[in-house]
């Protein structure tokens, strides 16, 4: 538990990073980073097949994604620059000390009230759960996966020049 | 429920609610569009470590996993439209800036 305490706490440092953070780049790089983190600590929940997705995916492609993103769009000039950090700063100074408030808050309350919780399952392979029991969201999915396809060409539709 | 489970799952409700605090922050501060999708990256980290914790503490971790594989492949799907969405803004505005983007107001 005090492992997992300690991984906690990157992840927090690593999400705060990604947000306060100046530059763009950086930011897409914490966040990469705050995924690689939760892997880990997935992975200590044994659960390696969602850690591995998470890894792969939310890591890496998600990552990429964003990386195009900034790379695509224009740099602003020193002056603007400066003005938008002084902006920013005065936007998100406040957040640590928030973090900070919220945790001593909730470690004061102790808010711990009993859940009743039903059997544990029996079944643990993951794969008999995906492919049997929860087969109607493999359906979701590529429905899902099919909206995001088109929505994709009809956002980068080339208009026809009349 | 055991005393050692209901520690582990609230030590570890108040790091989610502490990843929570972070992602809305950056959803409702910045005026970045690319920043508001990584505070609501952000906040898909914080429910995709909350079902896997409440998967494991209760003995469904199997059901759990298979819901965060489903929830990454939602995750994805939303995050490559809106990049889209993203691309075509800042094509017509010529800015990733929310302030900027008056094309939209009818």
């Amino acid at each position: 538990m005090t492992l997992n305490i300690f991984i906690l706490l990157a992840l927090i440092a690593a999400a705060l990073w990604t947000v306060m953070t100046r530059s763009l780049l950086r930011s897409a790089l914490g966040l990469a980073l705050t995924s690689i983190i939760l892997t880990i600590l997935m992975f200590q929940l044994d659960s390696p097949l969602a850690a591995v997705f998470e890894l792969s995916v939310c890591a890496g492609l998600i990552s990429v994604l964003f990386i195009s993103t900034i790379s695509l769009s224009l740099p602003l000039s020193e002056q603007e620059w400066m003005k938008h950090m002084r902006e920013r700063m005065a936007r998100f100074w406040f957040l640590p000390l928030l973090l900070i408030l919220v945790a001593v808050v909730l470690s004061f309350m102790n808010i711990k009230p009993t859940i009743h919780l039903p059997a544990p399952d029996k079944i643990q392979d993951v794969r008999f759960v995906m492919w049997h029991l929860r087969r109607f969201d493999s359906m979701g999915q590529i429905i899902i996966l099919l909206a995001g396809v088109f929505g994709v060409v009809i956002l980068f539709k080339e208009k026809i020049k009349k | 429920m055991s005393g050692e489970i209901t520690h582990i799952f609230w030590s570890f409700g108040l790091f989610i609610v502490m990843l929570f605090v972070i992602g809305l922050y950056c959803v409702l501060m910045t005026y970045n569009l690319v920043r508001a999708l990584i505070g609501l990256e952000i906040l898909i980290k914080g429910v995709t470590l909350l079902i896997i914790v409440a998967g494991y503490v209760s003995g469904h971790i199997a059901l759990a996993q298979s819901l965060v594989i489903t929830l990454i492949v939602i995750e994805v799907v939303v995050m490559t439209v809106a990049v889209g969405i993203v691309f075509g803004i800042r094509h017509y505005n010529e800015s990733l800036d929310t302030r900027a983007i008056e094309k939209l107001k009818g």
